[in-house]
């Protein structure tokens, strides 16, 4: 349960403008109209047994404890189910009240096991809070009568137990899987005394839940129960951060006793997740302190010396040494560095600042060149910033919602939830995917239209749904005319008139039928507010640019940018890439997104770093491996990003980082890029610093340390002390003055401090003199580009094309429970519901192969060849494959091509051409050469390190 | 650097706007995309390609742009 530290008011609040005042014990209370008396008692101070009720949930009124006196009225009503009246005289205590309640928990507690000094709850129960509230002093009934006290436990989840002998059948749990999470996993199974909890027919970890931990977190006594909490026992002090897996950035509470963390509790107040989390955010976090963590600096000349465990300054003078030296040899500008969209905004800023101050050049890029950059370059042609419009909150005002190329039931589970809270309230859906994603049928949802396309084939779809909606006369024709540019609009206009972007003609690259195509159009142009939502699925193209334009385009032509409840969202990938973004960490870009090539902008930063800016953008991530093999390009410092799991074509980035001469590793683990390091340096997780994320709605949330940092420095303290080696000293104490750094030289962060957000929890940005609480929704009076651009979109088919060789296309993609290239979740015990990669593949294609579930099936392109377990699969097409990347050894990336957006680089993940065949030999030469060289570098680690492949899990 | 993977890049680069129906706009477009996004490394491979073996492989517009916008993309030396 939610720690009882924090106040549960009993029902959620209601909003409006109309308000209700009746006297509550003689006090004369004021709400909005609908709020539940519980919560006007609770809100003026008065404090209503309860039960069954929590302020995170819809009353349900069955626990009886909530009973109430209303003057005029018969009975005793249920509180947390009556509605405040205007006039209403409510009494909370009366001897009839207190009497009817402690013979309500009388029941209750008869058939409860009274072990409450040994149970995991003890500390933290409401049960046990609300026993002594109403007075219970016997239970007539002793306890000899029926009961469920040799109930089993079922301990197969591996971060909760379920414990039936405590459950006192309140349907919380049960209502926050149904009401929040929207899995509907669990149920009330039985009637009268024999109702109890059950997960389906089956335990909890073989069930359809997905181990969010909202059960868990709405079970008021010990029935549910964090292990980490039996183990561990009730924390000592919480702390507020922001979770470090994806982008939703939800707000959680670190319980702790002392450093230790006992468990992770999202927060109510938190304004992107509403207290609620995911497998990963929640249980997920025991990689922190696993065994594999790199806990002293490493040097060493060749990738085949053994590592030698040095000091940091021995570390750090090496490294600037080598860079130096190599910048004295090859030239300035052969060195870079990559920033981490796991690290915090203050640390990409100061990396960036390193590589453009201390480096002397603009070879600085981050991991969102293989994801969101296509984001960066169609949002800000179109609408003039790079960033996403909306809040979260946005979506309980749609009406029709146009999922693109995302996943977030899996990507991004807690967004997932929002948003199937609001089509279960019939919000219309439209999925525009390869495959049959979640949401397009799930409990009580089913998308009005799934667009199946074929991979790459997202512009023609865009395009034919604007054509759609351009001939039939139903864009909105007013908004265009005054927010839009006419010329541009003009010109657009003409394009996708033409016959050629119809979604007949367009039939034969789609795969969808048109008739498909034109429902859903008239569909969404008819929406009083229409959103976009997008992911990957859209940017890793060769015209992922193109595709995050005609999603632009798409909005503008219905009118739907500028208002709470539409939209164009991305949906992005890790929980700071969009920080990382904002901090500079493009080639091309200082914070800010304002160019290199802008003399104004490098003028600032001349007078604010004292050194001059290169004025030409710097190398991209694939043009870095491209140069090192070329040999201009010799020298790298990664912090926190996992390259050579990450990047396509594997072989290719692994020849590149043989290419340098120094490879210098910033990571908490021995990842797979830090096996071709000559310097590993220790990281620190999101527990050990102090700092900033900023998620997918632009929200800059804070993070906090709760422990210190194992290896002695943060991440900004490393960097710091890397740049000092380098001879350009960096004086901040405290990450707080890096953020005030941001803020002088940044406009759209003016208004941002670690004040500011101590007050206000969160802020969107843009926050300065005109918005000095943040920006919700982006683009209201006008664009930031002042009128919206209407941008050409051709469809053009990728270059990478099916032959008899190679039949198929791969996509690739992620899953719930693992995080991208799993170096955190695989050091969990989230392993219990991914183990390894798997190739899904549709039974037409499998049975042409000879192949069924669970085979060994070679998986070939034009680059390489692996193996993994094969999972037959009717969310597929035919002709199309689909696997994760999130454990190395599957070499899912050893496949993959260097094909790239035609804007950005960003690779085309999601199209490969592949051959699937039946295998006897269990593994690919290139996972032959992977096992030898993983085995190698243990080899050559101090003492040898603990095998970085699916060690015991650590919470 | 990789002739093929620049002149690759280039042209994708033109194919993109190619459909911009003023010529002159789709031959500045490449040309800023070039200069804006592309690394000096980058430019003088694809300058150095165009000098030595012409047109061939390249994208029309890629050529216009190498021909009217060259002063722009000649990165100054290191």
């Amino acid at each position: 349960m939610y720690s009882n530290k924090v106040p549960d008011l009993g029902t959620p609040a209601r909003c409006g403008a109309q308000l209700v005042t009746l006297e509550i014990d003689g006090r004369a209370v004021t709400v909005p109209a609908g709020t539940s008396v519980l919560r006007a008692a609770a809100e003026a101070g008065v404090r209503v047994p309860k039960l069954c009720a929590t302020d995170s949930l819809d009353a349900f009124g069955s626990c009886r404890l909530c009973l109430v006196e209303v003057d005029g009225r018969k009975g005793t009503p249920a509180s947390c189910t009556t509605p405040c009246e205007p006039g209403m005289k409510v009494k909370t205590q009366t001897p009839q009240l207190a009497k009817l309640r402690r013979s309500v928990m009388e029941l209750y507690i008869s058939d409860h096991p009274l072990d409450c000094l040994t149970c995991p709850a003890n500390g933290n129960c409401e049960l046990q809070d609300m026993a002594g509230v109403v007075g219970l002093r016997e239970v007539r009934y002793g306890f000899q009568g029926e009961n469920h006290f040799a109930a089993a436990k079922d301990r197969s989840n591996p971060y909760f137990t379920f414990d039936p002998s405590k459950c006192i059948v309140c349907s919380r749990c049960v209502r926050a899987c149904e009401d929040i999470q929207g899995t509907f996993a669990l149920t009330v199974q039985g009637r009268g005394f024999g109702s109890t909890i059950a997960a389906g027919p089956t335990d909890f970890l073989h069930s359809e839940c997905v181990s969010c931990g909202a059960c868990v977190q709405a079970c008021p006594t010990a029935t549910l129960m964090e292990n980490s909490i039996a183990e561990q026992g009730q924390p000592d002090h919480a702390v507020v951060t922001t979770c470090a897996y994806c982008g939703v950035g939800c707000s959680f509470r670190a319980e702790m006793k002392g450093n230790v963390v006992v468990r992770m509790v999202p927060d109510k107040d938190g304004k992107a997740n509403h207290g609620h989390s995911c497998v990963k955010g929640r249980f997920a976090w025991g990689y922190a302190t696993h065994p594999d963590r790199v806990t002293r600096p490493r040097i060493r000349a060749r990738i085949t010396d053994p590592w030698r465990e040095v000091s940091w300054e021995e570390a750090l003078t090496y490294a600037a040494g080598e860079i130096r030296r190599i910048q004295a040899k090859y030239g300035r500008g052969a060195v870079g560095g990559i920033t981490s969209s796991r690290c915090t905004n203050e640390e990409t800023y100061l990396v960036q600042k390193l590589v453009r101050a201390a480096f002397g050049n603009n070879n600085v890029d981050t991991c969102a060149r293989v994801c969101h950059s296509p984001t960066g370059y169609g949002l800000k042609a179109t609408l003039g910033e790079s960033a996403g419009t909306q809040d979260f909150d946005s979506v309980e005002l749609c009406d029709c919602v146009i999922v693109i190329g995302a996943n977030p039931t899996d990507g991004h589970p807690v967004f997932g939830s929002r948003l199937k809270q609001r089509l279960r309230e019939g919000c219309g859906l439209i999925v525009i995917d390869p495959r049959r994603i979640d949401l397009v049928r799930t409990p009580h949802i089913q998308a009005d239209y799934h667009l199946q396309l074929r991979p790459g084939a997202n512009v023609a779809v865009m395009n034919a749904l604007a054509h759609v909606i351009v001939t039939e006369g139903l864009e909105a024709k007013d908004f265009i005319a005054e927010r839009c540019e006419a010329a541009a609009y003009d010109k657009w206009r003409a394009f996708i008139a033409d016959a050629r972007n119809s979604p007949e003609a367009l039939e034969a690259h789609t795969g969808v039928p048109a008739v498909q195509i034109r429902g859903a159009a008239r569909r969404f142009a008819a929406a009083k507010n229409g959103a976009i939502y997008y992911g990957l699925g859209v940017t890793e193209h060769a015209q992922g640019s193109t595709g995050v334009m005609t999603i632009a385009n798409l909005a503008m032509l219905t009118g739907n940018v500028g208002r709470p409840g539409v939209g164009v969202n991305p949906l992005r990938g890790q929980n700071n890439v969009q920080g990382s973004c904002d901090m500079g960490s493009f080639p091309h870009e200082l914070p800010g997104y304002r160019h290199v090539g802008d003399p104004a902008v490098r003028e600032l930063f001349t007078a604010a770093w004292g050194v001059p800016i290169d004025p030409e953008p710097g190398l991209r991530i694939p043009n870095m491996f491209d140069a090192a093999i070329a040999g201009s390009f010799k020298a790298l410092y990664v912090q926190g990003e996992d390259i050579a799991q990450s990047d396509p074509d594997t072989q290719h980035v692994q020849q590149a980082l043989g290419s340098l001469e120094c490879l210098i590793v910033q990571d908490i683990f021995v990842n797979e890029t830090a096996k071709y390091a000559h310097v590993l340096l220790p990281g620190s997780s999101f527990l050990e610093k102090d700092g900033t994320f900023t998620n997918a709605e632009r929200r800059i949330s804070r993070v906090r340390q709760v422990m210190p940092p194992l290896a002695g420095l943060a991440d900004w303290e490393v960097t710091i002390a890397f740049a000092k080696a380098l001879g350009h000293p960096m004086p901040y104490d405290h990450p707080s003055q890096i953020m005030a750094e941001i803020a002088r030289l940044t406009p759209t962060f003016a208004g941002v401090s670690y004040e500011r957000l101590d007050q206000l929890g969160s802020i969107q940005w843009p926050c300065n003199d005109a918005a000095p609480e943040g920006t919700p929704h982006m683009h209201v009076d006008h664009f930031v580009r002042g009128k919206g651009k209407f941008h050409l979109t051709e469809f053009l088919p990728t270059p990478e094309r099916t032959t008899p060789k190679f039949p198929l296309i791969l996509t690739t993609g992620r899953i719930l429970s693992q995080y991208n290239v799993g170096a955190q979740t695989r050091r969990t015990a989230n392993t219990a519901w991914h183990a390894a990669d798997v190739l899904e593949i549709h039974a037409h294609d499998a049975e042409n192969r000879g192949i069924v579930t669970g085979d060994l099936v070679s998986l070939q392109s034009r680059k390489g060849l692996t193996t993994l377990r094969a999972v037959v699969s009717d969310r597929m097409q035919p002709g199309v494959v689909y696997t994760t990347f999130h454990h190395p050894e599957s070499g899912a990336n050893v496949v993959t091509t260097e094909n790239s957006d035609w804007a950005t680089n960003c690779p085309e993940y999601k199209i490969t051409a592949v051959q699937v065949s039946r295998v006897v030999a269990d593994k690919s030469e290139w996972q032959r050469r992977f096992d030898a060289f993983a085995r190698t570098q243990r080899e050559l680690s101090p003492g040898g390190d603990p095998v970085a492949k699916n060690p015991p899990p650590a919470s | 650097m990789n002739p093929h993977k620049i002149v690759k890049m280039a042209n994708q680069i033109a194919a993109h706007f190619a459909t911009e129906p003023v010529r002159a706009e789709a031959v500045a477009g490449v040309a800023s995309h070039l200069k804006r996004f592309w690394e000096p490394r980058l430019r003088r491979e694809l300058l150095a390609r165009f000098d030595q073996a012409g047109a061939e492989g390249l994208h029309e517009l890629v050529v216009a742009a190498l021909q009217q916008h060259r002063g722009e993309l000649e990165p100054a030396r290191q």
